[in-house]
Formats: structure tokens, C-alpha cells, sequence
């Protein structure tokens, strides 16, 4: 149970579980998050370069230590989840990628262009009255973002939700 | 060797020593039955009258045992029906493995006739569970469900399989139960500074569970050495001879004057396999407020969960005890002891109050005219404190009852349990007239099998504890705890094929109990108590002990 304690007052903090990639994994560590009413704001899950092992990033909102201890404590007592960790906020990177689709004329196509370029987003799609814009980053650059484009008329998000790792590899062990 | 999945299923319960199922079979189930038929001289499957009685006394075989409590049920209604059995097991940390059958893999997911997603279902209220569709997957599974089972805190696992899992051929090897996962211990550092608080203390006090149940000798050592009193939760009733002088009594909502008090005032609380449930810890902030809390629990979840302790040591009990005894000194506490001697008396003058008929009473007549082996199994509400309270305990694994379900019903399956794990034992089944009405169809699984279960009845003719609550809480306006039901219990018992007795009296009840021993197959005794008697002391949720109702 690493990587609890000495932590700053954060909104979210990010919980990592390496668990086996076996049929319900998700839906047991769902289902606990549900039974023990845990406050959660993204899951995401991906394959690892270790065979038959999933990473699942799970945000939690807030950092209250005892929340933090009962979630990795609860989850590290699943059988297929192997290791439970918190990501540390001061050594760690997260990123997030979001697709985003906004009605834009002609004039409105310049000034979103503008905004696209200075966040270094990318636009991968483009009609004569919308455009696809696909922008990664920490969670921070694209909720800033998203508060750029909110004057204009939003026609559809996808955000993946949070994944990230830590800077020095120490926790992943099996 | 080439097995059918549902013969395997039957090798490796041999594997594992099981020689007594609980089930009721069905269509899904249907080629584990027909593999049952052919091992019924190693295995002896008791038909209940319906699942949640055989989940509940794959239970009480488990608590009276030790042992695993195994239960079979069919697709569909037949896993429905285990769920309760199985939330039960899960909350005491009772080890179930139940084993369901599900439609055919080819109607898996179409809503086929008597199908249900079990494993899903029953995701929280299992340690873990494994949905088996490939035949070469339900040895493993099943080990590994005995292996979850009984490794670290016990509990109940869940194998659901399917219908073609159960008809395949598959080759199969003999294999030696799997080790158990290894127990986390504590480190000298734990150790050491929990003994020299523990040897600093005026008024200590262990407050123990059902974690401690396997820690006995070595808890009582300690007691000794340290003279250390101790109170314990209904989870470890029994742990503690009820005439030992050390022993506080049980802890919580409807303790003892004694243990409460003395757990309020204590300067060092040591937390034993425990979890400081709602029912004990009634106040959290208020919880032992001037003690040195240390918890040890097999459980890392358990530590801190409800009640902030100042430490806490990740471990199996037996060990932790084992190795901290070394390292206690020899104490007296003779003022701590002289408080504790002053609460005894005030609770001396709860018991018994009120009534003639005091269902305590009767409780400790069947102590007195039976043997130190006698298991006590309850259902749930005021009668299962009465027997909590007033049983002259002896020993662990004699006391069944459903504590962190609570669970009404419960009784009845756990005593054919208990009772078919221990034939030559007596089994005494204390209920109430509200929880036997949920389940006493298993009055016919009692006669099938010819278990001589004396059951007794605490008839006062309401929903007792919600009663007593809507009387000191509510106004005493009974919202739907007057059922006015004309149930003729020995009627009833001899529509069943078994003896009914009815008592208004002492004597009378001594009279009926002293013929009951006598008898071979189940007995029922009703016995008519007030609806007026209440269960005391008692310390409302959010309470301490300065709000204990003591009349």
C-alpha cells in the first residue's frame, strides 16, 4: 500500500491497479467502488506490456487519506487485482486526450484555429459548418481549454478520463 | 481419467475432505445430481426445503466446525434464493463455497428459462467468485474457491458453472488442496510497543471478535498475566467461559452494563479480530474516549474503518498473541478491578427485570439441563439477545447466530447444519415467533434427516424488536408489529410429522424440555412470553453509556 501520506491538498488524486485481465475484472472493481460508495470521476483500462495484465487508472475525487486507504486496501482484496498504488502528484505524469466537436462558420473557424494552435491541438476533421478538434495533455491544459471554447456551440465531447505514471519505475511488480 | 465436469466436481470436494453437502436440485443441476447419486456413499447431500435453508446450514456446519460449508443449488430461483444465505456467511466471515449450475453455454445471456447472472449478483457479497464455462477451467476454480475461502479473513466464494460444463468429458488429475494464501504477522516493532503500553496501563481491556475465535488459549493467557478483563462481540461469544472473573460480558447495543462501562472508562483498549461495528462502537467520537486504541485484525481494511485507532498491527491474532505473550509482565489491577466489580452489580439489577416468565430464565434452564457440548444456534431480533446475554457460554463455535446480516430465518438452517456436522451433540435452536414464521419449512429437512433439534419458541405474538423500539422510540404507535396471526405452533409442528409442546410456565417449560431430550427427531417448544419484556440494558445508536436504558 505505497504511496500514501505527504501529500498536498488536491482535487483529485489518481489510483493505479494492476489487475489480471480475467472476464469481470472491471465489473468487480466497479461494483466494490458502488458497494462502498467511493467518490470516483474517470475509470479508464488498457493492456500492459505484461502479458495478461491490465493497468486500470482510476481518479478519485479529493485526497482524504483514510478515503485513499479503504479504496487501495478494499481493491487490493479483490483476487485478480495484484498491486494497488496511488500515483504520487509531485512525480508522476497524467495526460488525457479529448475529441471535441464544435459548430463553426468561417469567422468562427479562424478564431478556434487560433485557440487550437496556442493549446497545440490538432484538427482531424473538418465540414463546412463543424471541425474535429483532438487535443492531449494533463487534465489541467484541457479543461483549460475547454473553458477557451466554451463561447462557441459544442456539439459533441469525448474525454478518455485521466491515465499516467510515475517519472522513476518502482511500483509495477507482479 | 476421464471425468464428466459434474463427477469432477465430486472428486474435488473429496479432495478437500467434504463428506456433507447442502442443496436442492433442479434442471440446470441435474447432471450434478445424477453424479451425486453415484458418490452418495462418500458424500451425503441433505435436501433442504429450499435453498436459502441449505445456504444458511452450510453456515452453521461452517461455524460449528471450522470446517467449509459447502451448498449446491440449481440456475436461475435456486442461486436467487442463496443470496441471503451467502450475505450472511459474508458479513460473519463464515468459509461457503456454493456451487450453482447455469443454463447451457449456448443460452448464456438470452435470458433463457431459469437463467441468471449469479456471479454478478453475487460480486459483493463473495470474497470472490468464477463463472465456469470451459470443463477445463472447474477443477482450478473450485480449489482456488476453497483456497479464497478459508485463506486470510474467511468467507464465501461462488462457482457458478454451466450446464455443458457439467456434461463434458475432461481428463482428470488428483490433486492436494492448495496451501492457504499466508497470514500477514507483526513485526517486532508492532510487538513491543504494543506490550509496554499494554504493561503501562491501570485499566486495560480487550474487546474482542470473531477474529480471535481460532486465538483461545493464548487470549486467555493473556488475560491472566496482564489481568486484563475483556468484553467480547457476539461474533466471539463462547471465547470466554461465561463464569470466568475476567470475562465483562458481551459489548455493544445490548451489552453489559459491565463491558460497556468498563470499555468506556478503560486507559488502554486492545482490539482483537474486531471491527468496531455500528452495534458496539454506537458513537464513534465517543468511542473509549480516554483509551490508548490498538486494533489488530487479519483484515487492513478493518483498521481505521470506523473507529481511529492510535495503532494498529496488520495480523493474524493467534500469532499476534502468541508472540506479544513473552513479552507482558505479571500484573493486578486492583482499583480497575474494583470498578469493574460495581458495574457487575448494577448489572445484576438489569437481569431478569420485569415479567414472571423471563425468557432468560428459560434460557438458562436449557443451560442447566444440558451438557457443556450443547450448541446454541438463534435466529435474529430479541430473543437472539436474550440467548446472547443469558447462555453460560463455554466454549467457541457453540453460539450460531447471524450477526452482521442479522438475518431472521437464519436459525432453523444453521442448526441442521450445526447438527449434521455434530450428530452426538445437542442442538438447541432459540427463536422467535416473527423469525420462524420466515423459514420454519425446514422443520421438514429436520424430520427427513431425523435430527433431534429441540427448538424453542419465544412467543410473544409481535415483531419483538421493532416492537421494542416503536415502544421506547416510536410512541408506541405499532406500525406493522401486531401481525395478530392465529399460528398454532404444535398444530403446525404435527402437521410436520414432529413434537409440539406449549408452556406458560417454568415448570412447565422444564417439564417439556426434560421430555424433549428424550425424543430422536425434532421437538418445538412454544413458549408465550409477554410482548411487554424488552431486552435491556440497552444503548440507543449514537449513544454511550450515560444513555443506557437500564429499566
Amino acid at each position: 500500500m505505497n504511496g500514501i501520506g505527504n501529500k498536498k491538498a488536491v482535487d483529485r488524486t489518481v489510483v493505479c491497479l494492476m489487475v489480471v485481465n480475467q472476464p469481470n475484472v472491471l465489473a468487480r472493481i466497479a461494483s466494490l467502488i458502488g458497494r462502498r460508495s467511493f467518490n470516483i470521476s474517470t475509470i479508464t483500462a488498457s493492456e500492459t506490456n505484461i502479458p495478461g495484465i491490465t493497468k486500470i487508472t482510476v481518479v478519485v475525487s479529493g485526497d482524504d487519506e483514510n478515503i485513499l486507504y479503504q479504496i487501495i486496501a478494499q481493491m487490493e482484496k479483490l483476487e485478480p487485482v495484484k498491486s494497488a498504488y496511488v500515483l504520487d502528484v509531485n512525480t508522476s505524469v497524467y495526460r488525457e486526450l479529448l475529441l471535441i466537436k464544435i459548430a463553426a462558420n468561417k469567422r468562427e473557424r479562424t478564431e478556434l484555429r487560433e485557440i487550437v494552435e496556442i493549446y497545440r491541438g490538432k484538427i482531424i476533421g473538418l465540414t463546412n459548418d463543424n471541425m474535429i478538434v483532438e487535443l492531449t495533455g494533463s487534465p489541467k491544459k484541457i479543461d483549460g481549454f475547454m473553458k477557451m471554447v466554451r463561447e462557441f456551440d459544442i456539439i459533441e465531447v469525448s474525454r478518455t478520463g485521466i491515465t499516467g505514471m510515475e517519472r522513476e519505475s518502482n511500483v509495477v511488480d507482479q | 481419467m476421464k471425468l464428466s465436469g459434474a463427477q469432477l466436481i465430486q472428486e474435488v470436494l473429496l479432495e478437500h475432505g467434504v463428506d456433507t453437502v447442502f442443496g436442492y436440485p433442479g434442471g440446470a443441476a441435474l447432471n450434478v445430481y445424477d453424479a451425486l447419486y453415484e458418490y452418495r456413499d462418500r458424500i451425503h447431500h441433505v435436501l433442504t426445503a429450499h435453498e436459502q435453508g441449505a445456504s444458511h446450514a452450510a453456515d452453521g456446519y461452517a461455524r460449528a466446525t471450522g470446517k467449509v460449508g459447502v451448498v449446491f443449488a440449481t440456475s436461475g430461483p435456486g442461486a436467487t434464493n442463496l443470496v441471503t444465505g451467502i450475505a450472511t456467511a459474508y458479513m460473519d466471515s463464515v468459509p461457503m463455497v456454493a456451487i450453482t449450475s447455469n443454463v447451457a453455454n449456448s443460452l448464456i445471456g438470452r435470458d433463457a428459462f431459469q437463467e441468471i447472472y449469479i456471479t454478478g449478483i453475487t460480486m459483493p457479497i463473495t470474497k470472490h467468485n468464477f463463472f465456469v464455462n470451459r470443463v477445463e477451467d472447474l477443477a482450478d476454480a473450485l480449489r482456488e474457491a476453497f483456497r479464497i475461502a478459508q485463506s486470510g479473513r474467511k468467507g464465501p466464494v461462488l462457482v457458478d458453472v454451466t450446464k455443458d460444463v457439467t456434461a463434458a468429458l475432461t481428463e482428470y488429475v488428483p490433486q492436494a488442496p492448495l496451501p492457504l494464501s499466508p497470514m500477514p504477522t507483526a513485526s517486532e516493532e508492532d510487538l513491543q510497543w504494543v506490550a509496554e503500553a499494554i504493561n503501562r496501563a491501570e485499566c486495560p481491556i480487550i474487546y474482542c471478535g470473531g477474529g480471535a475465535a481460532a486465538a483461545q488459549d493464548d487470549l486467555l493467557a493473556l488475560m491472566e498475566r496482564g489481568d486484563i478483563p475483556a468484553a467480547y462481540t457476539m461474533m466471539a461469544a463462547g471465547l470466554i467461559r461465561y463464569d470466568d472473573p475476567r470475562n465483562l460480558g458481551l459489548v455493544g447495543m445490548h451489552g453489559s452494563v459491565t463491558a460497556n462501562q468498563a470499555l468506556y472508562h478503560a486507559d488502554l483498549v486492545l482490539a482483537l479480530g474486531t471491527r468496531f461495528s455500528d452495534r458496539v462502537a454506537l458513537n464513534i467520537e465517543k468511542f473509549s474516549p480516554g483509551a490508548v486504541k490498538i486494533q489488530v485484525d487479519i483484515d487492513p481494511c478493518e483498521i481505521n474503518k470506523n473507529v481511529p485507532v492510535d495503532r494498529y498491527t496488520v495480523a493474524d491474532v493467534r500469532d499476534f498473541l502468541h508472540r506479544i505473550l513473552p513479552l507482558i509482565k505479571t500484573k493486578e489491577h486492583a482499583s480497575w478491578r474494583q470498578s469493574i466489580g460495581q458495574w457487575r452489580k448494577e448489572q445484576e439489577k438489569v437481569a431478569y427485570q420485569g415479567e414472571a416468565l423471563h425468557p432468560g430464565v428459560l434460557i438458562r434452564d436449557v443451560c442447566d439441563m444440558t451438557d457443556k457440548d450443547t450448541i446454541y444456534v438463534t435466529d435474529v431480533g430479541q430473543h437472539q439477545m436474550w440467548v446472547a446475554q443469558y447462555v453460560k457460554h463455554e466454549k467457541p463455535r457453540h453460539f450460531l447466530s447471524s450477526g452482521g446480516l442479522g438475518t431472521m430465518g437464519y436459525g432453523y438452517g444453521a442448526a441442521i447444519g450445526a447438527q449434521m456436522a455434530f450428530p452426538n451433540k445437542r442442538v438447541v435452536h432459540f427463536t422467535g415467533d416473527a423469525s420462524f414464521h420466515m423459514n420454519l419449512n425446514e422443520a421438514c429437512t429436520a424430520v427427513s434427516q431425523n435430527l433431534p433439534i429441540i427448538t424453542i419458541i419465544f412467543n410473544n405474538r409481535v415483531l419483538g424488536m421493532v416492537y421494542q423500539w416503536q415502544s421506547v422510540f416510536y410512541g408506541k404507535r405499532y406500525s406493522s408489529t401486531t401481525p395478530e396471526r392465529k399460528t398454532d405452533f404444535v398444530k403446525v409442528a404435527e402437521g410436520f410429522g414432529l413434537k409440539g409442546f406449549r408452556v406458560k410456565t417454568e415448570a412447565e417449560f422444564q417439564e417439556a424440555f426434560r421430555q424433549a431430550l428424550k425424543e430422536t427427531g425434532p421437538v418445538w417448544i412454544e413458549c408465550e412470553v409477554s410482548r411487554d419484556c424488552k431486552v435491556l440494558p440497552m444503548i440507543p445508536n449514537g449513544g454511550t453509556v450515560e444513555d443506557m436504558i437500564l429499566e
